[in-house]
């Protein structure tokens, strides 16, 4: 047998069930790895007790006969759900000695349908970043290196510890947030596969929130069929969300069995962007020709007013954000620094708790939201924001999903320049339209670059038609034969 | 249309955040060059567009007006860096 941290999370539950190992055995074995690759700093927390606690409840639940969809399966889980008496610091100093009294919606719903918590996951701060270098407690390493070249990568971001630990080994699956693509982006990064669901499938409560109309959780695992059965626990309506959809849970993992014949798949031109790679380019040209091969059929499409969907999530994200951060002010919980009067202790906290990009996508969204400036920024913005989500509803008439690149490149080096925040900014021109109109996305690693680093292709659908994408994606994983793994793990 | 220092430190203020002389200069050259950036949305005629908030055409569900949850102050008080009496504790606002 394997290496018990190697099986995906379908056959973990198989050999759970036929008694070849126990929960304990598997997340023992889990602890261990992450013992051994905390050279990564992909958990910012590891819960080794509460996992051993959790894991001998599963066993005991198994033994009775109450074995829930996720039954003895060890996760990671992104610091920015709020998890019962762990601390949970968004990858902020802000948030320094939060042990929220509560837990998310989302984590409360795979505790309960079995999952084992190993610990919370390194991010950019508040979840502003597409490289995790924004951090405050370090950058995360990608598990991945260039062919012959030890230089460190990122894991890309905003969900990179998430994803660096799924690639690892060191978690079989972990939950991601995902406003701009920082849940697909880090998944093509790392070479794993990343959901972010239709806006409105996961509960948000419980999430400490970036920009509330995009940020939605979805799951990272290593294989498609994962990634349903992951989202499966993860998902469904909760009334403590006002913007959770009251609508039923098709069966995920019966859509990774179903085959993409007949079905249509959009090619949008406005993706072939200039100065892409051509080694992307190509990989998004096999894609193609697999699900052609698969009896799809492609169909050109034209999604006019992608070049404008970065500009406008640089508005309404920050404008959003701004909004959002203004709890954390030194009153309620995390940081505070004194001050003579209660606006100089706002002031000081805040200079001091939050990091350059958080001040910087606060300050743009105060400026967009400020008197005399809001219709040109923020209302231009919103109604750009209608045009990009009218083009995928056209675009759906004709097709049952769409297939792009997930990411404009592969992962780049830790020691990136950080002084041009517009440069960074491109790493979701692929991504953000998907958050823009909340339509369900995913990542699945497609191939591997020239330089021998993951690379992904992302598969769009329409609103709660996660079936669809996962059925392309399986198609995709299928043909792709990606059974590559970093060298590090 | 360009924003100058005077303006960053306005809204730096209304953001309640202290910016050091270095950073407000480092922010000022950023933000010009994101504003910048963000200004090719003109070019997009967008007369009669209803703008979009949200996703989808959600109507916000209703409840009843009753309390479901709460009577625990403690756990409401459990972070606070400066918890008094059941109270979150300020520096004093006036005189």
């Amino acid at each position: 047998m394997s290496a018990l941290t190697d099986l995906t999370v379908a056959a973990a539950l198989d050999g759970l069930a036929r008694g070849d190992f126990t929960s304990r055995e598997l997340t023992e074995a889990h602890l261990e790895a992450m013992a051994a690759a905390r050279g990564l700093n992909a958990y910012i927390t590891e819960t080794p007790e509460q996992a051993l606690v959790m894991a001998d409840e599963s066993d005991a639940r198994r033994r009775k006969g109450t074995a829930g969809a996720l039954e003895g399966i060890p996760v990671a889980i992104k610091d920015l759900f709020c998890t019962a008496g762990v601390l949970t610091t968004a990858g902020s100093h802000i948030l320094d000695g939060f042990k929220p009294p509560y837990e998310s919606t989302v984590t409360a719903n795979m505790w309960r349908a079995g999952a084992v918590m190993l610990g919370k996951t390194n991010m950019d701060e508040f979840a502003m970043g597409s490289s995790n270098l924004t951090s405050h407690h370090g950058a995360v390493v990608n598990p991945w290196r260039r062919r012959g070249d030890d230089t460190a990568l990122v894991p890309g971001g905003s969900s990179g510890g998430s994803a660096a630990s799924v690639a690892a080994r060191i978690a079989m699956a972990a939950t991601g947030t995902d406003t701009g693509g920082s849940i697909r982006q880090p998944a093509s990064f790392c070479g794993v596969v990343g959901l972010k669901p239709t806006y409105g499938r996961c509960s948000r409560w419980g999430i400490v929130a970036f920009a509330s109309s995009l940020d939605q959780a979805g799951p990272f695992a290593r294989t498609v069929e994962d990634v349903a059965i992951v989202l499966g626990a993860m998902a469904g309506h909760d009334s403590k969300d006002s913007t959770s959809a009251d609508v039923p849970l098709p069966d995920f993992r019966a859509a990774t069995r179903t085959s993409v014949r007949g079905m249509k798949i959009g090619i949008p031109k406005e993706y072939r962007i200039a100065g892409m790679p051509a080694e992307i380019e190509k990989l998004w040209q096999r894609g193609r020709d697999w699900l052609k091969s698969a009896g799809a059929e492609i169909v050109d499409i034209s999604l006019q007013h992608t070049k404008y969907a970065l500009p406008t999530y640089y508005i309404i994200a920050p404008a959003e954000a701004s909004s959002n951060l203004a709890r954390y002010d030194g009153v309620r919980f995390g940081l505070r620094v004194e001050g003579k009067s209660l606006n100089d202790m706002y002031e000081l906290t805040r200079a001091a708790g939050f990091g350059a990009e958080v001040k910087r996508r606060v300050l743009i969204g105060t400026y967009v939201l400020s008197a005399g400036y809001y219709d040109a920024y923020y209302l231009k913005a919103q109604k750009l924001r209608a045009l990009i989500a009218r083009d995928f509803t056209e675009a759906f008439d004709r097709v049952d999903a769409i297939l792009t690149p997930t990411a404009p490149n592969a992962a780049f080096a830790t020691d990136a320049r950080m002084d041009d925040p517009v440069q960074m900014y491109l790493n979701d021109v692929f991504t953000v339209t998907v958050n823009l109109a909340g339509l369900p996305g995913l990542s699945v690693p497609a191939g591997l670059s020239a330089e021998g680093l993951p690379l992904g292709l992302q598969v769009i659908g329409r609103p709660f038609d996660e079936v669809s994408v996962l059925r392309v994606g399986q198609a995709i994983e299928h043909a792709a034969g990606f059974d590559m793994r970093p060298g590090g793990a | 249309m360009t924003i100058d220092r005077k303006t960053v430190a306005h809204i730096a203020t209304l953001a309640r955040i202290r910016l050091s002389p270095e950073e407000a200069d480092s922010l000022t050259r950023e933000l010009d060059g994101i504003l910048h950036w963000v200004e090719q949305l003109g070019e997009v005629a967008t007369d009669g567009v209803e703008p979009m908030a949200g996703v989808g055409n959600m109507t916000l569900p209703r409840r009843d007006d009753v309390v479901t949850d709460g009577g625990y102050p403690d756990r409401i008080l459990e972070n606070a860096p400066e918890p008094a009496a059941g109270f979150f504790a300020v520096p004093k606002v006036v005189e």
